[in-house]
């Protein structure tokens, strides 16, 4: 009986000592060394105080063994719960010690970017491709006959002297007019056509508002039935598109050789919606392209027949479009590629 | 072009503001680039009767008591000397503005405003004006130039701005004429589309005049040339008085920019601009033989012009001549032989066509342009010749500078333009614009234009003057319709007739933006050079003489030697440029440039040029190496779905140890490298740069391809890390492909690590790759792999005597 006692006492003070124990824990760490001393494993303590059994006289066997299991239980019970109560003690902590200053510069990968002409360039495809406009582009060195003869622009014909132009050989030039890609397509297809011929241009200028080599989008319809209103309509969805939903369009009598009646397209002010403003010299209006119907000897030099089909055809100035768009005042920064102008020009 | 609105009043009576014609002008196709009225600067200016005028003791000044009618009496202190009682100035009212002038009193240098002032302690209100302060020149307002007071007659109404009084109420039109429009290049041509705009009568300009009976006997007139010349009229003028032309003619000549020279030389000037003809008058006293030839020059003739310049022509250029010698440059420039002299007393007045094409070729080629040659570029009126002439003689009559004869020559080519008909169908009219003009508004537009319209039923029949020789089918006439009846009457609309069409971009132009995309997402900036550069560039990039790149395309009439050559590879710019970002404090930098280079087959041309789509990298700074532009050549290789290897190199502007070939599937299609450290220097740059050319046009062929789908393993991937010692020539490259060949497993080799140094001999180096090994059949056993490993270091020491790292 006093044995058995004795062995009673002894869980009551493991009991103690574990309660005790647990008191001085510092880290999960030490709870699981903790454990493993008293609890886990067939060398715990409390596991050890199974092994007594055998010396307890079979009558107490079974009180005996249901206080090791309780206080088995009861142990694992307990150290369970200062063991997640330690670790979330311990996950504050360590959040804690890794706060960041959120004010310190941020580390990105920093891509770059297209070249403002190559984005402004992107867009306007954007807008004429949903409109069934098909990409052309042609080649920079042109025949005299592509860039002027066959857009009605003989050689004693004033309009030569509108543009200066780069000869490489009395008949191979570089192309004054992305135009000149016209004829080429004109040529090899039939009506309906709708193209779009982006691409570089060359005309002898060199000053702050000019430079030699320029960007140039030439749009051409060729259908049955098409009319200058047609023109003007398609005008009016583009200008919406790339400058705003109340950009309004203007067209003025002007002259090119391969389109008759010729005109030149301006838009509201993008700036000041009209009213007048630095931007647009106070005029309310920026010229933004040159347009016109096609001229029915262009037709007639490709093969078109002017009785059944007619067009209309634009030119827009890429350069000046985005200089326009990005406040721009010389266009030979466009050609530098100085990392400090390109970095900012992001659209 | 400048038009003085009162020259334009002259033939149309105009009621309108002048910024109200500026807007119908530009509406109507001439856009007006400046309207600027003439006095603009000059405001509160007045007619001042100086009642008293005294001396100021002990200086230049006088004391003038000025009445300036109903704005008062004014007490001014005045520093001219032909300050005067009794005399009438223009004097400048408190507030006033007016030029200011230099020490000189003659230069202009910005616009002042008159304040109340004190002078030698006399007070002054307001000033006493020269011609100068006030913007206008003896040849505006005879007695303007004198340095001093301008004198104003004595019946100007004291009181009364000047303004009007000294023309300074007039306004200037610097009118854009388009290219189809050289009609227009005159005051005359002008007029008569304001007359059509403003539906206004068109008054002529007077051209009659008397011819007496002298006849210059014998006198003959012949062409040549008649290709280069369709009309050429003479008049002979006779009893010349060379003098001053009137103060009308002076002033209006002064207000389009030319300065009066002689009553003659005048009328010439006067002509070209009122009617747009170029004229030219010879002293007949130096012609000799009495005849006028219009030929081709003779090769190595030569002639010196008006301004003593001498040039050595060819039989492209067309001289008018005497019987003898040249004494003009066609419709460029008169010879000095020949010039009006104070002295002249008999004149021969030309006033011609040429060919338009043939006057630009010569004023180019000889870099000699004048006003005439200006003019005769853009084509000349068919009716201005021989109204011209009658104008001159009209003109020598009123001026009372000469008597008219009896010998006119006309010679007419045959190459004139007559006025023509010209039959539309209105119904066309209207389908070229999208809308119904009604027809009374056409048969009104058509009748302001001057083209005597008639309609029956759909025809529209006109009569087109001559000198309308851009009016040649319906499509003009829908634009004369069009710009009289208004653009804002059209009607928008969207392509109601045609066919649905797809469009957007095609295979190439789309992997070409993709590709330029890939390489912004990994740092690089896209930037745009000329196609054209300097052959100083080729030096730079030190190719030889007989390097492919030595041979492109020369322009012809290039801007200057730096932009005179079609370039034949794109490194040259990306090298300046990245010297101009460093000289700029940009020190770290990734570019790029898509563009072409052109290839001639043969020079000069005689068919197109290749021009072959290129794309350059440049890389530059600290964090740049040959394997940061060697990953980038990877991205673009990935973008496409391509598969680039690479060579050791040389390339004459790269570093001789740090360039590579690109190679594709056989070819190669560029190259990469490290910028020479001569150039480096040589370009101001303080970072090393790397280059990249790719040779897009050769692997645009193989655009388009698509990423297989690899199905993903059914086994466990094994991977083995191998460090390896070896021969330090031993290159990473030869490694690898021994290791993929001796092995149909490896998947992916991963050099991690490269050791020179203590730990092994002194001649080798050590290098460690990982080797991901992929099961096919089955699934390995570690001893496979074992097996695996085992069979490349054999492989490996086989052929390169490797060694596994212990």
């Amino acid at each position: 009986m006093q044995e058995l006692n004795g062995l009673n006492d002894n869980i009551a003070v493991l009991k103690q000592e574990i309660l005790d124990g647990a008191e001085k824990l510092g880290s999960s760490k030490e709870l699981y060394e903790f454990k493993k001393t008293y609890v886990d494993g067939k060398n715990g303590k409390v596991n050890q105080l199974m092994k007594e059994m055998r010396n307890i006289p079979a009558d107490q066997k079974a009180a005996y063994g249901k206080s090791v299991n309780e206080l088995k239980s009861w142990a694992q019970e307990f150290l369970g719960g200062l063991d997640e109560k330690m670790k979330k003690m311990e996950l504050e902590k360590r959040y804690e010690a890794e706060q960041v200053d959120i004010s310190m510069p941020a580390v990105k990968k920093i891509p770059g970017n297209l070249h403002p002409i190559t984005q402004m360039r992107n867009q306007l495809i954007d807008v004429f491709a949903g409109m069934g406009f098909e990409i052309y582009e042609g080649s920079e060195v042109e025949t005299d006959y592509y860039n002027f003869t066959a857009l009605n622009t003989p050689q004693d014909h004033p309009a030569r002297d509108m543009q200066d132009t780069f000869y490489l050989s009395p008949e191979f030039l570089l192309r004054t007019q992305t135009s000149a890609g016209q004829i080429h397509v004109m040529e090899n297809r039939k009506p309906p056509i709708k193209i779009l011929s982006p691409g570089k241009v060359f005309r002898s200028d060199d000053d702050a508002t000019h430079s030699p080599m320029f960007s140039q989008m030439e749009g051409l319809v060729v259908d049955k039935g098409i009319t200058l209103c047609d023109l003007q309509g398609m005008l009016d969805e583009f200008v919406k598109k790339i400058y705003g939903e109340g950009t309004r369009t203007r067209l003025r009598p002007s002259y090119f050789p391969f389109t008759e009646p010729s005109v030149e397209v301006d838009c509201s002010c993008f700036e000041c919606g009209g009213k007048g403003c630095k931007l647009c010299k106070g005029t309310g209006w920026i010229e933004v392209l040159g347009a016109g119907v096609v001229n029915k000897k262009v037709l007639e030099n490709c093969g078109i027949d002017s009785d059944v089909y007619s067009g209309f055809a634009f030119g827009i100035g890429i350069e000046r479009t985005a200089m326009l768009k990005y406040g721009i005042n010389n266009i030979k920064m466009l050609f530098e590629s100085d990392l400090r102008v390109l970095k900012q020009l992001n659209d | 072009m400048i038009v003085p609105l009162s020259w334009l009043k002259e033939y149309v009576d105009i009621d309108i503001q002048p910024q109200e014609l500026e807007g119908k002008l530009f509406s109507s196709g001439f856009e007006v680039e400046e309207l600027t009225e003439v006095g603009k600067d000059i405001s509160k200016v007045v007619v001042g009767l100086v009642e008293t005028c005294e001396a100021i003791p002990d200086t230049h000044l006088h004391l003038c008591q000025v009445d300036a009618g109903e704005h008062g009496k004014f007490q001014i202190c005045c520093g001219a000397d032909n300050v005067k009682a009794g005399g009438k100035y223009p004097v400048a009212l408190v507030g006033a503005t007016v030029y200011a002038t230099a020490r000189d009193h003659k230069t202009v240098e910005g616009v002042m405003t008159i304040k109340k002032g004190k002078m030698r302690g006399y007070e002054s209100q307001g000033m006493l004006c020269s011609g100068v302060e006030l913007g206008v020149s003896e040849n505006m307002y005879p007695g303007a130039g004198y340095n001093g007071l301008l004198v104003l007659p004595e019946d100007a109404p004291v009181g009364a701005d000047v303004k009007p009084l000294l023309g300074l109420d007039d306004w200037l039109f610097d009118i854009a004429i388009t290219a189809n429009r050289p009609d227009c290049q005159s005051i005359w041509g002008i007029a008569r589309e304001v007359a059509a705009i403003l539906e206004k009568p068109l008054k002529m300009p007077a051209l009659d005049y008397t011819e007496t009976d002298v006849e210059k006997e014998g006198f003959t007139v012949t062409v040549d040339a008649p290709d280069l010349c369709p009309r050429y009229v003479a008049h002979y003028v006779y009893d010349v008085k060379i003098g001053e032309s009137p103060a009308w003619m002076k002033r209006r000549l002064a207000l389009v920019g030319l300065d009066a020279i002689s009553n003659v030389v005048d009328i010439t000037n006067y002509i070209m601009k009122e009617l747009g003809q170029p004229m030219h008058a010879f002293d007949d006293s130096y012609l000799e033989g009495n005849a006028i030839h219009v030929r081709r020059a003779d090769d190595g003739e030569k002639i010196v012009t008006l301004d003593s310049q001498e040039y050595t022509l060819n039989t492209s250029n067309l001289v008018i001549c005497d019987g003898v010698k040249p004494v003009a440059l066609a419709g460029v420039m008169g010879g000095l032989n020949s010039e009006i002299r104070e002295d002249t007393t008999a004149v021969m007045f030309e006033s011609a066509k040429f060919a338009r094409d043939n006057i630009r070729r010569t004023a180019r080629a000889l870099g000699k342009r004048s006003d005439a040659s200006a003019r005769y570029e853009k084509g000349v009126d068919e009716y201005a010749t021989e109204m011209a002439i009658r104008r001159a003689l009209h003109l020598i009559e009123e001026l009372g500078c000469g008597k008219v004869s009896r010998t006119h020559r006309d010679v007419n080519t045959g190459n004139s333009i007559e006025p023509k008909e010209l039959k539309v169908s209105i119904d066309r009219v209207n389908k070229c614009l999208g809308i119904t003009v009604p027809d009374e508004d056409i048969l009104r537009i058509m009748k302001n234009l001057q083209f005597a319209p008639e309609i029956n039923g759909d025809e529209l029949k006109l009569q087109i003057p001559a000198y309308r020789e851009d009016m040649e089918s319906y499509q003009d006439v829908a634009e004369e319709v069009i710009r009289m009846y208004g653009y804002d009457k059209l009607t928008p609309t969207f392509l109601k007739s045609a066919e649905v069409t797809t469009g957007g971009l095609n295979l190439m132009q789309r992997t070409e933006l993709k590709l330029k995309r890939a390489l912004c997402a990994a740092g690089l900036y896209e930037g745009m050079h000329y196609s054209f550069f300097s052959p100083s560039d080729l030096d730079m990039l030190k190719y030889p003489e007989d390097a492919k790149e030595r041979k492109a395309i020369r322009i012809m009439n290039p801007i200057n030697e730096e932009l005179s050559l079609m370039r034949t590879t794109l490194a040259a710019q990306m090298i300046h440029a990245i010297g101009r970002n460093q000289k700029r404090g940009t020190l770290q930098g990734r570019l790029f440039e898509v563009g072409n280079i052109f290839i001639p087959e043969e020079l000069p041309l005689t068919e197109y040029p290749d021009e072959r789509t290129t794309l350059c990298v440049a890389i530059f700074g600290e964090e740049e190496s040959f394997f940061t532009l060697k990953g980038i050549a990877e991205n673009v290789a990935d973008t496409l779905c391509l598969n680039f290897t690479y060579e050791r190199a040389q390339k004459t502007f790269l570093h001789p140890y740090q360039t590579a070939s690109v190679i594709c599937n056989g070819e190669t299609v560029g190259y990469l490298g490290k910028l020479a450290y001569d150039i480096k220097n040589d370009e101001g740059m303080r970072t090393d740069a790397y280059i990249m050319e790719i040779d897009l046009k050769t692997i645009s062929q193989w655009y388009g391809k698509k990423p297989v789908f690899e199905p993903l393993p059914k086994f466990q991937e094994e991977k083995r890390d191998i460090a390896l010692v070896m021969d330090k020539k031993v290159t990473c490259g030869e490694v690898e492909a021994v290791i993929c060949e001796a092995c149909k497993y490896v998947k992916q080799i991963t050099l991690f690590d490269v050791y020179e140094g203590e730990q092994i001999p002194a001649d080798k180096k050590s290098m460690a790759f990982t080797v991901v090994f992929t099961p096919k059949e089955e699934a390995f056993t570690s001893e496979s792999v074992d097996g695996f490993v085992k069979k490349i270091l054999k492989q490996l020491n086989r052929k390169y005597g490797i060694e596994m790292r212990s």
